[in-house]
Protein backbone atom coordinates (compact mmCIF):
# COMPACT_ATOMS: atom_id res chain seq x y z
CA UNK A 1 0.00 0.00 0.00
CA UNK A 2 1.50 3.24 -1.48
CA UNK A 3 1.43 6.19 1.55
CA UNK A 4 -0.25 9.26 1.13
CA UNK A 5 2.00 12.28 0.65
CA UNK A 6 0.29 14.24 3.33
CA UNK A 7 -2.47 13.15 5.94
CA UNK A 8 -2.36 16.04 8.53
CA UNK A 9 -4.58 18.67 8.49
CA UNK A 10 -4.18 21.85 11.47
CA UNK A 11 -7.88 20.85 12.22
CA UNK A 12 -7.02 17.17 13.25
CA UNK A 13 -3.64 18.15 14.63
CA UNK A 14 -5.49 20.22 17.12
CA UNK A 15 -8.04 17.85 17.91
CA UNK A 16 -5.12 15.20 18.88
CA UNK A 17 -3.07 17.56 21.70
CA UNK A 18 -4.21 17.05 24.49
CA UNK A 19 -5.77 13.43 24.16
CA UNK A 20 -4.63 11.43 27.11
CA UNK A 21 -4.79 7.97 28.10
CA UNK A 22 -6.75 6.05 30.62
CA UNK A 23 -4.37 5.30 33.74
CA UNK A 24 -2.18 2.68 33.83
CA UNK A 25 -1.47 1.11 37.18
CA UNK A 26 1.50 -1.40 38.33
CA UNK A 27 2.55 -2.38 41.64
CA UNK A 28 6.25 -2.49 41.80
CA UNK A 29 7.04 -5.76 43.08
CA UNK A 30 10.90 -6.36 44.01
CA UNK A 31 10.92 -9.59 41.93
CA UNK A 32 9.75 -7.32 39.17
CA UNK A 33 12.83 -5.13 39.61
CA UNK A 34 15.48 -7.79 39.97
CA UNK A 35 14.11 -9.22 37.16
CA UNK A 36 14.17 -5.71 34.91
CA UNK A 37 18.13 -4.82 36.27
CA UNK A 38 18.79 -9.03 35.06
CA UNK A 39 17.25 -8.29 31.67
CA UNK A 40 19.18 -5.04 31.22
CA UNK A 41 22.35 -7.01 32.57
CA UNK A 42 22.69 -4.62 35.01
CA UNK A 43 24.30 -6.01 38.48
CA UNK A 44 24.37 -2.89 40.38
CA UNK A 45 23.64 -3.85 44.25
CA UNK A 46 21.14 -1.16 44.32
CA UNK A 47 18.72 -2.95 41.92
CA UNK A 48 19.35 -6.41 43.03
CA UNK A 49 20.57 -6.81 46.34
CA UNK A 50 18.09 -5.53 49.51
CA UNK A 51 20.89 -6.09 52.09
CA UNK A 52 23.25 -4.31 50.09
CA UNK A 53 21.00 -1.35 49.10
CA UNK A 54 19.95 -0.96 52.56
CA UNK A 55 23.45 0.44 53.41
CA UNK A 56 23.06 3.11 51.38
CA UNK A 57 21.50 6.57 51.40
CA UNK A 58 18.49 5.22 49.68
CA UNK A 59 17.82 2.91 52.53
CA UNK A 60 16.71 0.00 50.07
CA UNK A 61 16.05 -1.49 47.08
CA UNK A 62 15.17 1.09 44.17
CA UNK A 63 14.13 0.31 40.41
CA UNK A 64 16.67 1.11 37.39
CA UNK A 65 15.88 4.52 35.74
CA UNK A 66 14.43 2.72 32.62
CA UNK A 67 11.79 0.34 35.06
CA UNK A 68 8.88 2.57 34.25
CA UNK A 69 8.92 1.43 30.79
CA UNK A 70 7.29 -1.95 32.38
CA UNK A 71 4.10 -0.06 32.45
CA UNK A 72 4.46 0.07 28.68
CA UNK A 73 4.81 2.67 26.58
CA UNK A 74 1.74 4.18 26.44
CA UNK A 75 -0.17 5.42 23.38
CA UNK A 76 -3.02 7.46 23.97
CA UNK A 77 -6.00 6.75 20.70
CA UNK A 78 -5.73 9.26 18.21
CA UNK A 79 -9.21 10.79 17.41
CA UNK A 80 -9.34 9.33 13.88
CA UNK A 81 -8.12 6.91 11.52
CA UNK A 82 -4.53 6.70 10.10
CA UNK A 83 -3.39 4.97 6.93
CA UNK A 84 -0.01 4.34 9.20
CA UNK A 85 0.21 1.22 10.54
CA UNK A 86 3.55 0.57 11.53
CA UNK A 87 4.81 1.95 14.96
CA UNK A 88 8.81 3.07 16.02
CA UNK A 89 9.90 4.04 19.37
CA UNK A 90 11.97 7.34 18.32
CA UNK A 91 13.19 8.29 21.86
CA UNK A 92 12.77 9.39 25.20
CA UNK A 93 13.59 12.30 27.61
CA UNK A 94 13.16 11.35 31.63
CA UNK A 95 12.53 13.41 34.67
CA UNK A 96 13.47 12.55 37.83
CA UNK A 97 11.86 13.19 41.22
CA UNK A 98 11.46 10.21 43.59
CA UNK A 99 13.09 6.97 43.15
CA UNK A 100 10.39 3.88 42.71
CA UNK A 101 10.63 1.29 45.27
CA UNK A 102 9.11 -2.11 45.72
CA UNK A 103 5.49 -2.10 46.97
CA UNK A 104 4.96 1.25 45.29
CA UNK A 105 1.34 1.26 43.46
CA UNK A 106 2.41 3.40 39.98
CA UNK A 107 -0.21 5.41 38.01
CA UNK A 108 0.28 6.60 34.78
CA UNK A 109 -1.48 8.65 32.58
CA UNK A 110 0.23 9.40 28.40
CA UNK A 111 -0.95 13.03 26.82
CA UNK A 112 -0.42 13.78 23.20
CA UNK A 113 1.54 17.00 23.08
CA UNK A 114 2.60 17.68 19.59
CA UNK A 115 1.51 15.83 16.66
CA UNK A 116 3.23 16.41 13.37
CA UNK A 117 4.25 14.83 10.22
CA UNK A 118 7.52 14.10 7.82
CA UNK A 119 8.69 12.26 4.63
CA UNK A 120 11.41 10.98 5.29
CA UNK A 121 13.34 7.39 4.78
CA UNK A 122 10.11 5.21 5.25
CA UNK A 123 7.59 7.08 3.49
CA UNK A 124 4.89 9.52 5.07
CA UNK A 125 5.58 9.75 9.03
CA UNK A 126 3.24 11.30 11.78
CA UNK A 127 5.54 11.95 14.69
CA UNK A 128 3.48 12.31 17.79
CA UNK A 129 5.48 14.10 21.28
CA UNK A 130 3.83 12.08 24.86
CA UNK A 131 4.30 12.70 27.88
CA UNK A 132 3.89 10.63 30.14
CA UNK A 133 3.52 11.27 33.82
CA UNK A 134 4.33 8.80 36.71
CA UNK A 135 2.86 9.21 39.96
CA UNK A 136 3.08 6.63 43.48
CA UNK A 137 0.31 6.11 45.98
CA UNK A 138 1.59 9.43 47.08
CA UNK A 139 0.17 11.05 44.70
CA UNK A 140 3.83 11.91 44.02
CA UNK A 141 5.01 12.73 40.85
CA UNK A 142 7.97 10.24 40.50
CA UNK A 143 9.14 10.70 36.63
CA UNK A 144 7.79 11.72 33.54
CA UNK A 145 8.89 10.69 29.82
CA UNK A 146 8.49 12.33 27.05
CA UNK A 147 8.33 9.97 24.52
CA UNK A 148 8.21 10.73 20.34
CA UNK A 149 6.38 7.80 18.50
CA UNK A 150 7.00 7.78 15.14
CA UNK A 151 3.83 6.10 12.66
CA UNK A 152 5.16 5.41 9.51
CA UNK B 1 28.54 -1.55 45.93
CA UNK B 2 30.80 1.00 43.41
CA UNK B 3 32.88 3.64 44.90
CA UNK B 4 31.19 6.63 44.97
CA UNK B 5 31.80 9.69 43.07
CA UNK B 6 31.96 13.47 44.61
CA UNK B 7 30.92 16.27 42.81
CA UNK B 8 34.04 17.51 44.08
CA UNK B 9 35.98 15.28 41.63
CA UNK B 10 34.21 15.98 38.41
CA UNK B 11 35.45 18.15 35.73
CA UNK B 12 33.71 19.70 32.47
CA UNK B 13 35.24 17.66 29.77
CA UNK B 14 36.02 14.93 31.45
CA UNK B 15 35.02 11.18 30.00
CA UNK B 16 32.55 8.52 32.22
CA UNK B 17 34.19 5.47 32.04
CA UNK B 18 33.25 3.22 29.17
CA UNK B 19 30.31 0.72 29.18
CA UNK B 20 30.38 -2.38 27.01
CA UNK B 21 27.58 -4.10 25.87
CA UNK B 22 26.89 -7.79 23.73
CA UNK B 23 23.79 -7.89 23.09
CA UNK B 24 22.16 -11.22 22.04
CA UNK B 25 18.78 -12.18 20.64
CA UNK B 26 18.32 -14.33 24.11
CA UNK B 27 18.50 -11.01 26.10
CA UNK B 28 16.40 -9.04 23.35
CA UNK B 29 13.95 -12.06 24.47
CA UNK B 30 14.87 -11.21 28.72
CA UNK B 31 14.11 -7.99 27.97
CA UNK B 32 10.73 -8.26 26.11
CA UNK B 33 9.77 -10.61 29.46
CA UNK B 34 10.53 -8.16 31.85
CA UNK B 35 9.40 -4.82 30.00
CA UNK B 36 6.41 -6.67 28.82
CA UNK B 37 7.07 -5.44 25.07
CA UNK B 38 6.59 -8.45 23.20
CA UNK B 39 6.71 -6.23 19.63
CA UNK B 40 8.06 -8.95 17.17
CA UNK B 41 10.90 -7.18 15.28
CA UNK B 42 12.88 -7.59 18.40
CA UNK B 43 12.69 -11.20 18.88
CA UNK B 44 10.93 -13.06 15.22
CA UNK B 45 13.58 -12.62 12.37
CA UNK B 46 11.02 -13.42 9.48
CA UNK B 47 8.55 -10.87 10.90
CA UNK B 48 11.21 -8.20 11.46
CA UNK B 49 12.53 -8.77 7.80
CA UNK B 50 8.48 -8.52 6.84
CA UNK B 51 8.87 -5.26 7.97
CA UNK B 52 11.91 -4.05 5.76
CA UNK B 53 14.58 -4.47 8.50
CA UNK B 54 18.06 -5.93 8.33
CA UNK B 55 16.95 -8.62 11.03
CA UNK B 56 15.53 -8.23 14.36
CA UNK B 57 16.67 -5.13 16.51
CA UNK B 58 17.48 -4.04 20.09
CA UNK B 59 14.42 -2.22 21.65
CA UNK B 60 14.99 1.29 22.00
CA UNK B 61 14.11 1.12 25.44
CA UNK B 62 16.50 -1.54 26.14
CA UNK B 63 18.92 1.29 24.72
CA UNK B 64 18.00 3.91 27.05
CA UNK B 65 18.24 1.60 29.46
CA UNK B 66 21.92 0.85 29.10
CA UNK B 67 22.52 4.43 28.51
CA UNK B 68 20.61 4.63 32.31
CA UNK B 69 23.38 1.95 33.22
CA UNK B 70 26.11 4.31 32.32
CA UNK B 71 25.17 6.62 34.25
CA UNK B 72 23.90 5.05 37.33
CA UNK B 73 27.09 2.72 37.17
CA UNK B 74 29.54 5.98 37.34
CA UNK B 75 27.44 7.99 39.58
CA UNK B 76 27.72 5.55 43.11
CA UNK B 77 25.24 4.69 44.86
CA UNK B 78 24.58 8.24 46.23
CA UNK B 79 24.13 10.16 43.29
CA UNK B 80 19.93 10.41 41.93
CA UNK B 81 19.96 10.77 38.33
CA UNK B 82 17.66 13.90 37.28
CA UNK B 83 17.63 13.04 33.94
CA UNK B 84 18.11 11.26 31.24
CA UNK B 85 17.31 11.66 27.49
CA UNK B 86 18.07 9.98 24.54
CA UNK B 87 17.08 9.42 20.85
CA UNK B 88 17.19 6.24 18.35
CA UNK B 89 18.96 7.25 15.23
CA UNK B 90 20.34 4.48 13.71
CA UNK B 91 19.45 0.14 14.82
CA UNK B 92 21.41 -2.15 16.71
CA UNK B 93 21.41 -5.60 15.80
CA UNK B 94 21.86 -8.56 18.25
CA UNK B 95 25.44 -9.99 17.93
CA UNK B 96 27.18 -6.72 17.85
CA UNK B 97 28.67 -5.40 20.30
CA UNK B 98 28.17 -1.10 21.66
CA UNK B 99 29.41 1.09 23.95
CA UNK B 100 27.92 3.73 25.99
CA UNK B 101 30.39 6.38 26.24
CA UNK B 102 29.56 9.87 27.84
CA UNK B 103 31.26 13.31 28.72
CA UNK B 104 31.02 16.10 31.45
CA UNK B 105 29.63 19.01 29.66
CA UNK B 106 28.80 21.00 32.83
CA UNK B 107 29.22 20.98 36.19
CA UNK B 108 27.16 23.35 38.36
CA UNK B 109 25.29 24.15 41.80
CA UNK B 110 21.41 25.29 41.37
CA UNK B 111 18.45 24.75 44.81
CA UNK B 112 21.10 23.33 46.45
CA UNK B 113 21.95 20.43 44.43
CA UNK B 114 25.23 19.59 43.06
CA UNK B 115 24.86 18.95 39.65
CA UNK B 116 26.22 17.90 36.62
CA UNK B 117 25.48 17.64 33.03
CA UNK B 118 26.65 14.71 30.52
CA UNK B 119 26.73 13.91 26.83
CA UNK B 120 25.78 10.32 26.56
CA UNK B 121 25.70 7.79 23.31
CA UNK B 122 25.54 4.47 22.67
CA UNK B 123 28.29 3.66 19.52
CA UNK B 124 28.52 0.93 17.41
CA UNK B 125 31.80 -1.04 16.35
CA UNK B 126 32.04 1.39 13.42
CA UNK B 127 32.15 4.32 16.15
CA UNK B 128 28.59 5.63 14.46
CA UNK B 129 26.80 7.01 17.77
CA UNK B 130 23.54 4.99 17.03
CA UNK B 131 21.73 6.39 20.20
CA UNK B 132 22.96 10.01 20.93
CA UNK B 133 21.28 11.61 24.09
CA UNK B 134 21.71 13.75 27.85
CA UNK B 135 21.63 13.36 31.14
CA UNK B 136 22.16 15.24 34.22
CA UNK B 137 23.27 13.49 37.48
CA UNK B 138 23.21 15.16 40.79
CA UNK B 139 26.12 13.73 43.40
CA UNK B 140 26.95 14.62 46.71
CA UNK B 141 29.72 16.85 47.52
CA UNK B 142 32.46 16.54 50.14
CA UNK B 143 31.51 20.42 51.13
CA UNK B 144 28.61 19.12 52.95
CA UNK B 145 29.09 16.18 54.84
CA UNK B 146 28.57 13.20 51.95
Amino acid sequence: MASPSTFLTEAMRQQAIGQESPPVCLEVEKGAIIKFAQAIGDGNPLFNDEAAARKTSYGGLIAPPTFLRSLGQIRPDLPFDIPLHRVLDGGSDWEYFQPVRPCDRITAVARITDLRERSGRLGLMLISTIVTTYRNQFDEVVATQTNTTIRY
Amino acid sequence: MAEQLYWEDVAEGMELPPLVKNPTTRQLVQYAGASGDFYEIHYALEYARGNGLEGVILHGALKNAFLGQLMTDWMGPQGALKRLSCQYRGMDLPGRPITGKGTVTRKYQQDGQFLVDCAIWLENAQGEKTTPGTATAALPSRSVGG
